[in-house]
């Protein structure tokens, strides 16, 4: 016990010191964090209205951040499962880094939740017991899985964490368990998001069952180029040295599942227009806009581009083997796919509604804030996660005070 | 369209040309008088309670406008149960929270009804498409009867019936060089449909010197209270529901504003409450149902109930009372001898979107 509590102090002490820069960037997110609290408050006093969505088009840019965000979580696998399933040894050593990247991620998720309701603090009417909870919903179990996964990424990341911290040996009878349930539960929360959305006949564009494997694709591209991004910042900026074998691993991981996510992106686009009835409205809209209405051709366009862009790069040896020119292709597929699953895909599903209106989307600057708050948020937590985890991995918090870490 | 045309002076007069069934129990004496009083005065002083209360809203969470009693009654309401959940003796405690609650609010005595499915009841409901002439009555008796928002803004103003004006197509020689479809596709040559049934949003509020236009047919679409209804299965915390007598409801009280529901409708019958419902004192109507239509809150989920507060009465629902070509009828459709049943029995009828087997309890028909 009080081991545990010396843990949550040094940990504590440890994150909260820091140079200019990290001051400089905690102090930025926090800005962006004050302003979500604003636009927050605004959409529980003022309601919705505040915001771009309609009863015709009721999910708009929250819901969208809300799905790419189980992608990137769901990403995380991409390091478990080569370290505890392959054995990859330089992966290995960073598990505990993509642990942490997903339960900011899976936090993102939560507050994109508590943005997107009409009534948050209605919200303890989904909890067992106290209110309803209802395993008829896909939502139901949507939040069954998220908060599963939070909770396994919390247990294996910070008992692991721990052991370091103290010392000890990982009890593996414990640990490996969790271990190869989460890496399992990764696939199911993605799984059940994409369930979410294509289990809507109501909504042709969303209703097929490629779907799932469509966001997990995504999400294993998407995923590991955030954490790819990550690492290459963690090794220029901290003492903390991520192997190129688990990055050269990540970029072969992204480079395959981008490429099947084309190829479906490509399948879908030859079966709706081939035949092009009402249902490929849509997936129409998207790519070329209807009744005059383009708001997002461009950015349906824009995200192919950086697709096949990205794709392309990550197939020349010069650029992925290259750390310096390896971001550039990560960026441009983080960007592509976020546009591609996010408002790309949650938006035309409303485009016609069911009963043939076509309308627009217009994200409010309150969205946007928003948006901006609760990705600040979680790069806020990540920060501080990360910090922590270097930290206990490079031996500089350790159980014994600074007399025994600075040994 | 126009605010002061007052929609339900229109079918006082008319039943008795058109609507010949409607029974005398079904009568709008007791209301429509609310919609009388559209003095000058009266409309700027609501403009002016209006943006005070907006204003105040900010820092007013603390400084409850009615006192402790009012404080007392949302906090309660908060946390209240499930209405399905609720004992009988707490669903009474809710009705008279409500009352208290609505009559000082709107000024005038509103009766909050609670009254449960009657056995042997199933409702359903007709519709002759051949007979609307697209006059959207319905849509106005609509939504003065249930209490919809109607303010300015797009978001504050909800309709629960839609009313689709669908463009007669047409074949003729000018247009062999204009090939259908439009843009892709082999051109067959001649012009038939422009896509039926696909139409911008404007077209939903189409305003012509005279019903019904040479050119146009209609749709009058609602809430299909399907028997095996997408919206339900999908609610999280079980808050809308079918009733043993046929609609779907609301308990407004216990939406969460997922709008997980208005996904999954293949009808968009489902309309959000983006903000406090924009609801004039002198235009409320005072009698209403629990699961119907009481005035909503900001956030909430709400749709067509079939106008509990009248059908469980006795009475029709307003849409139907009002259509001035009987082209509404609505009934019991386990008595065989309900004009739904003997319209099921005798007419062409179809349903919409019935691949989607969602079984909707509202059919379309023509003679």
């Amino acid at each position: 016990m009080q081991q545990l509590t010396r843990f949550a102090a040094d940990y504590v002490s440890y994150v909260l010191k820091g140079g200019t820069k990290f001051y400089a960037w905690m102090a930025c997110l926090a800005a962006l964090i004050i302003g979500m609290m604003y636009v927050f408050y605004l959409q529980n006093t003022d309601g919705l209205i505040v915001t771009g969505m309609t009863s015709q088009i009721h999910d708009g840019l929250y819901f969208a951040n809300l799905v790419f965000l189980v992608g990137v979580a769901a990403g995380a696998v991409t390091i478990v499962f080569p370290a505890y399933v392959y054995h990859h040894e330089g992966m290995h050593k960073v598990t505990v880094l993509g642990e942490m990247l997903a339960i900011s991620a899976v936090i993102m998720v939560t507050m994109f939740v508590f943005a997107h309701m009409g009534r948050p603090d209605r919200l303890w009417h989904m909890m067992p017991i106290i209110g309803i909870y209802s395993l008829n919903a896909m939502l139901g179990w949507d939040v069954l899985v998220l908060m599963g996964y939070l909770l396994l990424n919390a247990i294996c990341g910070f008992y692991y964490l721990w052991t370091k911290y103290t010392g000890r040996e990982v009890n593996k009878k414990f640990f490996m368990p969790l271990v190869y349930i989460s890496i399992v539960w990764a696939l199911s929360i993605h799984t059940v998001t994409a369930f979410l959305i294509s289990t809507m006949p109501a909504r042709p564009m969303w209703f097929h069952s490629m779907m799932p494997i469509r966001f997990i694709t995504t999400a294993f591209a998407a995923g590991p180029c955030l954490i790819i991004l990550a690492f290459l910042i963690i090794r220029n900026n901290t003492k903390m040295w991520v192997e190129d074998s688990a990055i050269k691993l990540l970029t072969t991981i992204i480079t395959w599942c981008l490429g099947i996510a084309l190829f479906l992106t490509m399948s879908e686009i030859v079966v709706e227009f081939y035949a092009r009835t009402e249902h490929a409205n849509g997936l129409y809209y998207l790519m070329f806009g209807l009744h005059g209405l383009t708001r997002l051709v461009p950015w349906f366009w824009g995200a192919l581009i950086l697709m096949v862009g990205a794709f392309a790069l990550f197939l020349m040896p010069s650029v992925r083997n290259n750390m310096k020119l390896l971001p550039i292709p990560c960026v441009m597929a983080f960007c592509g796919i976020w546009i591609e699953k996010g408002m790309g895909l949650v938006v035309p599903g409303f485009i016609p509604s069911p009963i043939g209106e076509v309308t627009e989307y217009y994200p409010t600057f309150v969205e946007v804030l928003m948006t901006l708050g609760i990705w600040a948020f979680g790069f806020f937590i990540l920060t501080i996660l990360l910090k922590g985890a270097i930290g206990i991995l490079q031996g500089e918090i350790k159980y014994g005070g600074a007399a025994a870490a600075a040994k | 369209m126009n605010a002061n045309e007052t929609p339900p002076a229109n079918p006082a007069k008319e039943p008795s040309s058109e609507c010949l069934a409607p029974p005398a129990s079904a009568d709008p004496a007791a209301y429509p008088a609310a919609s009388a009083p559209t003095t000058s005065r009266r409309s700027f002083l609501k403009a002016g309670g209006m943006l005070s209360l907006s204003s105040l809203m900010g820092a007013g969470a603390l400084m409850t406008q009615s006192g402790e009693a009012h404080a007392a009654a949302e906090w309660a309401e908060h946390f209240q149960k499930n209405y399905r959940l609720m004992t009988a003796e707490e669903k009474d405690e809710a009705r008279k929270r409500l009352e208290r609650r609505y009559s000082r609010e709107y000024e005038k005595p509103v009766t909050v009804d609670i009254t449960g499915p009657q056995p042997g009841v199933l409702m359903g409901y007709a519709l002759n498409v051949r007979k609307c002439i697209g006059c959207r009555r319905c849509v106005k008796a609509c939504v003065a009867e249930n209490n919809q928002s109607r303010g300015e803004r797009p978001g504050e103003r909800i309709e629960w019936i839609q009313v689709l004006r669908m463009e007669r197509g047409e074949f003729s020689q000018d247009k062999m060089d204009h090939g259908y479809p439009e843009g892709l596709g082999i051109q067959v040559g001649g012009n038939a449909y422009t896509p039926a049934g696909q139409v911008l949003e404007g077209q939903y509020h189409y305003a012509p010197e005279a019903v019904p236009e040479k050119d146009a047919t209609y749709m009058p679409i609602a809430c299909m209270q399907c028997e095996k209804p997408p919206c339900v299965k999908v609610c999280p915390v079980r808050t809308t529901y079918r009733e043993a007598d046929g609609p779907v409801v609301i308990d407004y009280n216990w939406c969460i504003g997922c709008r997980m529901c208005m996904g999954a409708c293949p009808y968009w019958a489902r309309r959000i409450n983006l903000t406090t419902p924009v609801l004039p004192k002198a235009e409320m109507n005072p009698v209403t149902h629990y699961l119907g239509n009481r005035p909503r809150m900001r956030g909430v989920v709400e749709k067509c109930h079939w106008c509990l507060q009248r059908t469980r009465q006795g009475r029709y629902p307003a849409c139907v009372e009002v259509c001035p070509v009987g082209a509404r009828k609505f009934g019991n459709l386990l008595d065989p001898n309900s004009e739904v049943s003997l319209i099921l029995a005798r007419k062409n009828v179809f349903r919409l979107k019935a691949e989607l087997n969602t079984f909707p309890k509202f059919f379309y028909f023509y003679d």
